[in-house]
């Protein structure tokens, strides 16, 4: 910067003939152009090419233009769009809440004034941010179904230990397998695979949650609290009248947040059961389409669909919250 | 409940503590007994780590710590240099260059990482500062542009994207191509460190988060700085930059972590195994000798994990506050 102060004063100045507003224009260009020429080059740019190709029949090469073929064999009726959405919905429906409610009831519990709570906060973010391609290969061999440790926590009281990441029926009916019920076809429930995906992305994501609950919880004023006690109101009465009402914006932003983290997840998906027995949603089913395959067009036109799917969600999400949360 | 125990105060009071700590103590365990099982099984010899038995409390103590004074296996140091013989049997890499492949893997990784956080924090910062304190024509399309960017999720532009990376065509091959394809701009990037940085380099986030930070400082500030004869430059490396070093310190880390535990786009674009990160270096690892031996797959997630942990726990606070901030908004 001192550069600047050992000009010398003879130096031609290209500049001086502009005024302050468009010097401070060319500034800002050129403080811009960075960012927007990679933002506009690898992102925006690529929506409308993406689009483009999911027109075609692209695979490595171009090979012809087919309209909107790529969508409508997508929404076949015996496409695999469908079990892979209903995978996504499973997913998202289960996570979510669990998710959710066993961070709120933490964040409650680590908003006492309890020792210790500084170090539980640092333990629980933890799985979040290490590697998800690491920590899921960790949990497949922990769910391995014989040289597992969960499963041999499960011998160890006499029970027997399922497949896990390899067993494709659904919980509802090993449960009524184990009880000697029939239970109709509709009424499976998610997969084991996919409930041991659940139980995993809970343990990765259920620190951030608690995290983001803290810091909703921290912004809900003392006052109400002792309002609500002089008034008389018990533990229960102020959790369900003043603590969770005030804080359904956090609520409203987290569901938003983690409905979307579902039906983006991929790598610890990819890592455990690489789509298998139930668990192939429709992020990794687009995957597998580009990397497996090679087709782009078809690939491309998921994609889209799959957006349009997460864009609907969040508009709905929008109008339900601005209508049910108080600011 | 309530009614039992609101007779007895102090009871409540000692019941709910204990529960309490007892909930925090569980929790923190299944937080932590992942990490601990992995870095506990690289250290395991094949017939330990197989070898997981809970029927009594000894033999459990044993499936955890085989090593003395539970068991009697000598603690197998091993697993770790076995772990990259392996891997360099999977290329020619190591004997042409004498260097092991996860090594190379290593250094790709730490590169891709450190060359993203530093374009995402430079790019942000200037567009970050142009947004916040510069008035200039299109501003407001301009910033409707980086929001658009903020709200498209990589996943929708994956595929574009890898097609961006493909060589470029040229000659009969360009002239015989269908017009509107041959629009399609190629950078020929695929299997190379462009391909990997080049695109993350700029985070839409990043200057929607800094921007908020630096329309917060007082423009008297900027003011009395103009008086002492500092542009804008040296305001925003000088005053703004420092004034917002929390921010600064989120999005570095956030990037940093984010390019480190990349997986998907890095395995689209690249062919050869000493271009590749070590995410990608695991996941193939598991398909072949560290699915079947998996004390040496561990050795390898440890070695992943254990750069990221210590940075973190150096960082925490950064973490803490600022994705308790990001949910704030």
């Amino acid at each position: 910067m001192t550069t600047l102060h050992a000009k010398t004063p003879d130096k031609p100045r290209p500049r001086s003939g502009l005024s302050k507003g468009a010097k401070e224009a060319l500034m800002a260009y050129g403080f811009l152009s960075p960012a927007l020429i990679i933002l506009i080059g690898f992102t925006l740019i690529p929506v409308i090419i993406g689009f483009v190709i999911s027109l075609s029949n692209f695979r490595v090469i171009f090979r012809e233009w087919i309209g909107f073929d790529n969508y409508t064999r997508a929404l076949q009726p015996d496409s695999e769009l469908w079990p892979s959405l209903g995978a996504t919905i499973t997913y998202s429906l289960i996570s979510v809440p669990l998710q959710l409610s066993l961070a709120l009831g933490l964040a409650l519990v680590l908003y006492q004034k309890l020792k210790g709570r500084a170090f539980f906060r640092v333990v629980m973010f933890l799985p979040y941010i290490t590697s998800t391609v690491a920590s899921a290969a960790v949990w497949a061999r922990m769910f391995s179904p014989d040289l597992g440790l969960i499963n041999a926590v499960i011998r160890a009281f006499g029970g027997v230990g399922p497949k896990w990441l390899l067993e494709n029926k659904g919980i509802f009916t090993l449960m009524s397998q184990s009880m000697n019920l029939n239970l109709p076809d509709w009424l499976t429930g998610p997969s084991l695979a996919m409930t041991a995906v659940i139980i995993y992305t809970t343990w990765v994501f259920v620190g951030y949650d608690t995290t983001i609950f803290l810091g909703g919880l921290g912004n809900i004023p003392n006052e109400m609290y002792e309002a609500a006690r002089i008034d008389g109101a018990n533990a229960w009465q102020i959790l369900k009248d003043i603590t969770i009402p005030l804080l359904s914006p956090t609520t409203f932003f987290l569901s938003l947040v983690t409905i979307i983290g579902t039906f983006k997840a991929f790598n610890h998906i990819w890592v455990m059961t690489r789509g298998d027995n139930g668990t192939m949603t429709a992020a990794l089913l687009t995957y597998k389409q580009m990397y497996e395959f090679q087709r782009a067009g078809y690939a491309s036109a998921l994609a889209f669909l799959l957006f349009t799917l997460i864009l609907g969600v969040t508009i709905f999400q929008q109008w339900y919250g601005n209508r049910h949360t108080n600011y | 409940m309530a009614n039992t125990y609101a007779n007895a105060p102090q009871m409540k009071f000692k019941f709910g503590r204990v529960a309490l700590y007892l909930i925090l103590i569980f929790v923190g365990i299944l937080a932590l007994l992942p990490f601990v099982w992995m870095v506990l099984s690289s250290f395991k010899s094949f017939g330990d780590f197989i070898n997981i038995e809970f029927s009594s409390v000894p033999s459990a103590l044993k499936s955890f710590w085989p090593w003395p004074p539970f068991g009697t296996s000598p603690p197998e140091f091993g697993n770790y240099p076995e772990a990259i013989r392996r891997i360099d049997l999977s290329s020619t890499y190591k004997t042409l260059t004498g260097i092991p492949l996860l090594a190379r893997q290593f250094f790709n990784t730490f590169l891709v990482a450190a060359v993203s956080v530093t374009g995402v924090l430079i790019t942000s910062a200037l567009a970050a500062y142009a947004f916040a304190m510069l008035e200039f024509p299109g501003k407001k399309i301009l910033f409707v542009a980086v929001l658009a960017a903020l709200m498209i999720p990589e996943e929708l532009v994956l595929v574009p994207r890898v097609i961006m990376m493909y060589e470029p065509l040229s000659g009969e091959a360009l002239a015989s191509q269908d017009f509107i394809i041959s629009l399609i701009p190629r950078t020929g990037w695929q299997n190379t460190y462009a391909a990997l940085t080049i695109p993350f380099m700029a985070s839409a986030f990043a200057i929607f988060l800094l921007r908020q930070y630096f329309m917060q400082i007082p423009k008297d500030l900027f003011d009395a700085a103009r008086i002492d004869g500092a542009g804008h430059m040296r305001y925003l490396a000088q005053m703004m930059m420092p004034l917002a070093k929390p921010a600064f310190m989120t999005v570095g880390l956030l990037t940093f972590i984010g390019a480190w535990n990349e997986f998907k786009w890095t395995q689209l674009v690249t062919r050869d195994l000493p271009m590749r990160t070590l995410s990608v270096s695991l996941q193939n690892f598991l398909q072949t000798d560290g699915g079947a031996e998996g004390q040496l797959a561990m050795a390898v997630a440890v070695m992943i994990v254990l750069p990221i942990v210590i940075l973190y726990l150096f960082t925490q606070q950064y973490f803490v506050e600022g994705v308790a901030k990001s949910g704030v908004k």
